[in-house]
């Protein structure tokens, strides 16, 4: 495939995702991060998140089947994913995160409980968006090309 | 490990998060500083060499006499192995400091972690008189103002918010510079640092959490998986 066909469509699929408010700034803070020296930092650090969030989510999940569920445990959890979401500029996730906390502070279980499927949903369309856009960076490396750098 | 020909900087990087270890390690190696990151407060303490009296003695109270005889005998051949090991660790470590100077000329840290929290690691900084003049940076995802104060009260020279930006690591080069200039004129500076706190431009205003900490942290439960969690380069 033709490099500035890859990169226009890798540069419109990551606009996108700011549009939409998958990412925020703070993706941008860590592209900045990024040189010849480390060339797979961001990778690595959405990798780690990917792993990370993963587990986490499967751990509220499990925690909210539960017959007695420990709501202080639950709001652990969702204090990490929402500093793990906030360090790599994941903004939907993040957001769901502070929307489950404010509910829980103000003792809404329900409003809690509603929080957990939009959290894995939220987590399912990032990681999506992410490995197709780590996909076409590949290509377009592949293909001889330089990855468009965003201006935010 | 090359021996630097240029004196770098050397910053001690506490955080329970492995995310946030390997952002804030690049944060710090971007802007020219030598990084050791732990992932946690025990860690660190042991690093910089202050003993932690919580660590030394969990009694254990039975009221049989026999039980009680097992566990002091189990202690005992624990402190032996422990008191082994740190002669060991002591003697590595003198070597490696005939080698090589080990300086540590800031430390930064998360508040919230398991077990010894930032706020703890800074009181026992701040405590030791060998450690004290080291500048401490707290970094915390929460901005709850009494948490805020009570660790600029407590001597920390800056406060970042999560997630911590290269904007923010270029604050740092200050307090490092000004500690080694104190250091040179022996000391008569009286000033507390300035508080300074920053924002990342993209953190959401509606932070509304209720600022109910005391310094305490909500529960943690990350389970300890990463691989070597020490790492100097």
């Amino acid at each position: 495939m033709d490099v500035s066909m890859l990169q226009r469509t890798y540069t419109d699929l990551l606009t996108s995702l700011f549009r939409e408010g998958i990412l925020n700034q703070q993706f941008i803070e860590l592209q900045q991060l990024q040189d010849e020296n480390n060339p797979g930092f961001v990778n690595e650090v959405v990798s780690l998140f990917f792993e990370d969030a993963g587990r986490l989510i499967t751990e509220l999940i499990s925690n909210f089947n539960q017959q007695a569920v420990d709501y202080k445990k639950v709001d652990a959890y969702v204090h990490q994913l929402k500093g793990s979401s906030a360090s790599i500029g994941a903004e939907k996730i993040r957001s769901v995160c502070q929307t489950f906390r404010e509910y829980y502070d103000k003792n809404d279980i329900q409003g809690c409980y509603n929080c957990i499927q939009p959290l894995k949903q939220e987590f399912m369309t990032f990681k999506s968006k992410l490995e197709a856009l780590f996909a076409l960076e590949q290509q377009i490396v592949a293909a001889g090309g330089s990855i468009p750098m965003m201006r935010h | 490990m090359a021996i630097e020909t240029q004196p770098q900087f050397h910053v001690l990087a506490v955080d329970d998060s492995v995310l946030d270890r390997k952002l804030i390690e690049r944060l710090l190696k971007t802007s020219s500083y030598q990084v050791t990151t732990l992932d946690s407060g025990t860690k660190a303490l042991e690093f910089l060499g202050i003993q932690d009296e919580n660590s030394e003695n969990a009694v254990s109270v039975s009221p049989h006499h026999q039980v009680n005889l097992y566990i002091s005998f189990f202690r005992k051949k624990t402190q032996i192995v422990l008191l082994f090991c740190n002669l060991m660790v002591l003697i590595g470590f003198t070597i490696l400091c005939c080698f090589q100077e080990v300086e540590v000329n800031l430390i930064i840290t998360d508040y919230c972690m398991p077990g010894i929290t930032g706020y703890d690691l800074l009181k026992k900084v701040k405590e030791s008189s060998s450690l004290r003049d080291i500048p401490v940076v707290i970094m915390s995802s929460e901005n709850i103002p009494s948490r805020i104060s009570r660790c600029m009260e407590e001597g920390a020279d800056e406060f970042f918010l999560k997630p911590v930006q290269l904007s923010d690591v270029s604050r740092l080069k200050p307090h490092i510079l000004k500690k080694s200039v104190k250091c040179q004129d022996e000391n008569q500076n009286q000033n507390k640092s300035v508080t300074t706190i920053s924002s990342p431009t993209n953190n959401v205003s509606g932070n509304k959490r209720k600022a109910t900490d005391e310094g305490i942290c909500s529960e943690r439960i990350r389970p300890r998986y990463s691989a070597g969690p020490v790492t100097i380069v």
